[in-house]
């Protein structure tokens, strides 16, 4: 039964992870290079950059509840399962929602590490 | 890639293993927390564990926003990679767990696999996401015109 909560445990993890990061990615290319805007214009307006954008707080929203889903996670299973698991997951979820919703170019050799990922997670479940 | 890139993703890599295992020592020794007992998260942040933990989360977290505004979001994702390398190895001499053969295998391959993405390019999206807000618009339009523009330099250089 451990394992069953450890692992649906796990799923909701990587889809408000996958949300989180899509989003907060987005926020993220829309402020511009942080180090660039820092030098120009100074920390105040990369903060109140990042503060104002829309999609950097839904993004956050969905990486608290992923947060608070590590955490119950957690205390169910053993780190070297749950972490890597979850990150790795989020990880392939994050190579489909970034050539969809971000349009990055997911080529070939980005596509095979994420297989190798996928067996990678299927190892560490084994 | 300059030094300092290198550097944020570095610090990428190292907050979020560490702030990983400070929240897993931390809430071994909270216990489990019960879907009808909610307020044992709460109670779990006053664990020094949990709060040193979330405080290393909070500089991956950072980092990881640094990252993302120069670079793709599958290309900053494997600099956790070696992440799930440290985490095995605290795993196995500080939090004294179990790290089976099998799964030294998967973090391998996992690494492997996500290490693989780092020899391509940093950005390969559209500049089309930048701000477009009035003076922000005509800024990015400019800058994305020619070989003189900052953004093509930046993703020449990554």
């Amino acid at each position: 039964m451990t394992h069953v909560y450890t692992w649906s445990g796990i799923l909701v993890v990587v889809f408000f992870s996958v949300v989180g990061d899509i989003l907060i990615a987005r926020a993220m290319k829309q402020v511009g290079d942080v180090h660039a805007l820092w030098e120009r214009s100074g920390l105040w307006t990369v903060v109140g950059r990042v503060l104002s954008n829309s999609n950097f707080f839904f993004g956050l929203t969905a990486m608290a509840v992923g947060f608070f889903s590590l955490l119950f996670s957690l205390s169910w299973g053993d780190v070297s399962l749950v972490a890597p698991a979850a990150a790795s997951l989020t990880f392939i979820g994050n190579a489909f929602a970034a050539k969809i919703f971000l349009h990055e170019k997911v080529d070939r050799r980005r596509w095979i590490a994420a297989a190798l990922v996928a067996g990678g997670v299927a190892l560490l479940a084994g | 890639m300059t030094f300092r890139k290198y550097l944020v993703l570095a610090g990428v890599t190292v907050f979020a293993a560490a702030g990983d295992s400070m929240l897993s020592h931390g809430m071994k020794q909270t216990g489990a927390i019960s879907i009808h007992h909610l307020q044992g998260i709460i109670l779990a942040l006053r664990n020094p564990f949990v709060a040193l933990g979330i405080l290393l989360l909070l500089a991956f977290f950072a980092s990881y926003m640094n990252a993302l505004s120069w670079a793709d979001l599958t290309y900053v994702l494997p600099a956790t990679s070696l992440g799930y390398v440290l985490l095995a190895l605290v795993a196995k001499f500080a939090l004294h767990e179990q790290v089976s053969l099998v799964r030294w295998l998967g973090i391998v391959l996992i690494s492997g696999g996500v290490g693989f993405v780092a020899g391509g390019p940093a950005l390969t999206s559209h500049g089309h996401e930048q701000s477009s807000t009035g003076a922000e618009a005509l800024e990015t339009v400019g800058a994305s015109r020619g070989p003189e523009g900052p953004l093509f330099h930046e993703r020449a250089g990554s």
